[in-house]
């Protein structure tokens, strides 16, 4: 997030696009419920009537995987009625003559085209956004899991450029992070094309320094991602080391996974259940579970904050960092001597530009948002208020593209898939707390009533529902949630696996799968 | 722009839209209070905040008084404590039960610890009790409305804090009665079990039905604290493990966690008994001949998975083997993972779970 959590009461306008908050984000929700409360406006743009589209002041309903087109056509608004703040686009970005250019032809009404959104809401949203003094994007994987989740980011990030919407209090550009630590997995280095701190893999300078500190030479070439680093399972990679996630039924194309997973040599999976990803590891190594752990953690505002250990863990079980020190001591590794987690923590500050202010005792109090260039930094609440990290803001001329599979007479159907509040991911978690079943006991296909006869269905029994890559079984609930044409289900429940059906591309950029969409066909059982 | 008024005979500086209840805190007063919750709007129903104010002819409610230039106030008046007391015990004899378990909730303790400095033991007030629990089969929250006091913290923090506007107040005076719409189950109602009323219900009427399965158990002095972050997504709500020799039986919300002020939802403040599931894994497990995983020692499970690796590496080389970090695992073992693939086999061939 550009901004932190305390500024979602402050926005004038509110614009939440492909978010589902009140349900996958509650507690950040509750920020933008008290802005409403003091009178800020909403809008909600998502495929579905999700609680926030309830709340909103304007809801575009917008045909799923079509939000470039949707904010290509408010860009054009915003230009044609001279919203843009001139001054901001003068000091403090490039490329927007080109960009005036680009968007000319992008209309409202050819946004409704593609979109299903009429014209004048489009208008209306772009109207809203770009008089207001303070408004603020929200936006979570309904934005990014699309073929063309770069695009649609670089979309959010033209509104914010050409109306001055970035480096203030109460506006920004907000991705909210899915995991409590996926944001510190990156900030760590777990990234195949930077190292920690976000240092590029590919710069001789940063290759020099991480040569000093671990003494061996790494490539100067970016990894491949976890997506190809699947697909080449069994034919170049051959072993894999994987720490607490269940790939197998989070990730899509349920059975590419597995026969990926399958081929594979050798393949150790660190984890606190034996997950349906664990039960095809050659060596499973039971690791310690929130509330056993002492760590570092950092959030989707960039906050560094402590876990700690409330209670010992059961059995054998061991801290993550101390399983991959031991395997990279038996293997010969220099670098893996740690007792505890603070100097492991204190290392990476030490190579991380933006921790270099940190340390295991500085974050004692979750002070700290990163940047924290040095000991003596305050730490950045809000990023890009004087400048951005590489000089200008750029315009994107981004076009619209179809997603990698579009309905056919074969799958008429639009499957679009996410996260329900009683559930989280896999289930790993939720699943094993009681009286959780009490307000989720099983998974649901939301289908809209009015669409129920042509497809054959009845509300409260099963169907199947098929796509190019399988097929599943699954209760259908009638939802005007859903709109006519869409349907919605999670992927959390190991029973109805979605994922099986998922995985018809993939962002060429950032190999983010396009979870969010998927043509399906659906019949009685 | 700071500006002057007095309290107990001593000048204090207070700023612009400051209550006199938040200024007399802030200089280490001890007020009483039932319905005030600091994150709600001041609601001045309780009466217990009262103070003396000079010049006017009664006390007045401090939560819901500004503070001006030039005022003087009495904090602690005998006369002020005496009305103090008779509305404790007003407030204790219409209620069924005082001493409640601190597993009930974050603020369950706030009428038992008023009632003890007030050394109201047994009440001079006593007749009829208001108030009475709903039924409700949700596995979280319990409705013992016997020992409700009508402050509305709860009706409040729901709206206010939560935006959910579940539960509400229905009749008045003596009759009053929280619930919500058409007076039915929490789950037929916007209620989303947040539990945000039952951390701030100050006697425990609205409690948490799942930390209390281990009433039994818990000695109050034995309950212990750790303050950490909720294991969900990635607001990174602050909270505070509640264990009791050595197993976990509830969480508070941290109200001066920073990215939640208090705020939590279902998964936070209810799915934590994961953690000590029957189903954790326990041994480490290494696949045997015959296709099964088996318990094995810690020795022999590193080292199956350490020759692995360098079976692979020696057949393959090194960019046939691939590091996978987890986004819920603290930062030191993503970290140790990219360390594990860069410095041990000088690749990039690393990455987390962010991709789907």
């Amino acid at each position: 997030m550009s901004n932190p959590l305390v500024d979602m009461q402050k926005p004038d306008v509110i614009f939440c696009i492909g978010t589902n908050m009140t349900e996958c984000h509650p507690v950040a929700a509750t920020g933008l419920k008290k802005a409403i409360a003091r009178g800020a406006k909403l809008i909600v743009a998502d495929p579905r009537r999700i609680g926030l589209a309830e709340m909103s002041h304007l809801y575009l309903p917008l045909r799923v995987g079509s939000d470039t087109a949707l904010l290509l056509g408010m860009a054009h608004v915003i230009a044609r009625e001279g919203l843009i703040d001139e001054e901001f686009i003068e000091n403090r970005t490039t490329g927007f003559d080109d960009f005036f250019e680009h968007i000319s032809q992008w209309t409202p009404e050819w946004a409704e085209s593609i979109t299903g959104v009429p014209a004048k809401d489009i208008e209306t949203a772009a109207m809203w956004y770009g008089t207001a003094d303070k408004s603020a994007i929200y936006y979570t994987l309904g934005i990014t899991e699309h073929i063309c989740g770069v695009e649609n980011v670089q979309s959010l990030c033209n509104l914010a450029l050409m109306t001055g919407n970035i480096g203030r209090e109460g506006t920004g550009i907000n991705p909210m992070r899915g995991q409590n630590n996926i944001q510190g997995a990156g900030d760590s280095g777990a990234l195949p094309n930077n190292y920690p701190g976000f240092q590029s893999v590919t710069d001789p300078k940063h290759q020099e320094k991480f040569k000093a500190a671990y003494g061996k030479e790494i490539d100067l070439e970016k990894g491949i991602t976890k997506v190809t680093a699947l697909e080449l399972c069994g034919d170049s990679i051959h072993a894999m080391l994987i720490d607490g996630e269940n790939t197998l039924l989070s990730d899509p194309d349920r059975e590419h996974c597995e026969h990926a997973l399958r081929s594979l040599d050798h393949l150790v999976v660190v984890d606190i259940f034996l997950t349906e990803t664990a039960e095809l590891a050659d060596v499973v190594l039971p690791a310690t579970a929130w509330g056993e752990t002492d760590g570092v953690c950092t959030n989707t505002e960039r906050r560094v904050q402590r876990m700690r250990a409330a209670v010992p863990p059961p059995g054998e079980a061991k801290s993550d960092w101390w399983i991959i020190c031991q395997i990279a001591k038996q293997l010969g590794f220099e670098g893996f001597d740690f007792d505890a987690p603070k100097p492991i923590f204190n290392e990476l500050c030490h190579l991380s530009p933006i921790y270099a202010g940190l340390d295991w005792e500085r974050i004692e109090k979750s002070e700290y948002q990163w940047p924290v260039p040095h000991k003596e930094h305050p730490g950045t609440p809000r990023l890009h208020e004087d400048t951005f990290v590489n000089g200008k803001g750029i315009f994107s001329n981004v076009h619209y593209r179809d997603p990698a599979e579009t309905i056919s007479a074969e799958f008429p159907v639009w499957l679009t898939t996410g996260r329900r509040l009683q559930s989280y991911h896999t289930r790993t978690q939720t699943g094993r707390a009681q009286g959780i079943d009490y307000l989720l006991p099983e998974e649901s296909l939301e289908v809209n009533p009015a669409d129920l006869q042509k497809w054959e269905l009845t509300d409260g029994e099963w169907c199947k529902m098929s796509s190019a890559r399988g097929s599943i079984n699954i209760k259908v609930k009638a939802t005007n949630r859903s709109p006519r044409g869409t349907v919605f289900a999670s992927f959390s429940f190991a029973d109805v696996p979605v994922n099986l059906l998922t995985g018809s591309g993939y962002d060429p950029i950032t190999h983010t799968a396009e979870l969010k969409v998927c043509p399906v066909k659906l019949e009685p059982l | 722009m700071a500006q002057k008024m007095q309290i107990d005979d001593v000048e204090v500086t207070f700023s612009e839209g400051e209550t006199v209840l938040e200024v007399a805190q802030r200089h280490q007063k001890e007020i009483p209070t039932l319905c005030y919750d600091p994150r709600l709007e001041p609601f001045g129903g309780c009466r217990l905040c009262i103070v003396e104010l000079e010049g006017a002819r009664n006390p007045v409610a401090s939560c819901t008084t500004k503070a001006t230039a030039g005022m003087v106030i009495r904090t602690a008046t005998d006369t002020i404590e005496a009305y103090r007391k008779t509305l404790l015990e007003m407030v204790i004899g219409e209620n069924r039960e005082v001493d409640v378990h601190p597993l009930r909730g974050y603020a369950s303790g706030e009428l038992t610890n008023l009632r003890d400095k007030y050394a109201i033991n047994e009440p001079k007030i006593t007749g009829a009790k208001s108030g009475t629990s709903k039924a409700d089969d949700n596995p979280f929250i319990l409705r013992d409305y016997d020992l409700c006091i009508s402050c509305y913290r709860c009706v409040r923090v729901c709206a206010e804090q939560e935006g959910d506007h579940a539960i509400n107040v229905m009749n008045r005076g003596f009759r009053t009665q929280i619930t919500t719409e058409f007076d039915g189950l929490l789950k037929d109602s916007a209620c989303t079990f947040c539990g945000q009323c039952i951390q701030t219900c100050p006697t425990g009427a609205l409690a948490d039905k799942k930390a209390l399965r281990a009433v039994d158990e818990v000695a109050d002095a034995a309950l212990n604290k750790t303050r950490t972050i909720c294991p969900y997504c990635g607001v990174g709500c602050s909270v505070d493990v509640l264990t009791n020799d050595e197993k976990i039986v509830g969480i508070h919300p941290a109200m001066d966690g920073p990215a939640n002020q208090g705020a939590l939802c279902v998964k936070g403040q209810f799915a934590y008994d994961f953690v000590q599931h029957p189903d954790r894994l326990k041994t480490p497990l290494v696949r045997g001949e015959d296709g099964e995983l088996h318990e094995v020692t810690w020795k022999d499970a590193l080292d199956k998975a350490a020759e692995g690796f360098r079976k692979v590496h020696a057949e393959h080389g090194r960019y046939s083997i691939y590091g996978i970090a987890s986004g819920r695992a603290p930062s030191e073992a993503a970290y140790l993972m990219q360390k594990f693939i860069r410095a041990g086999f000088g690749t990039n061939y690393i990455d987390n779970c962010s991709r789907a």
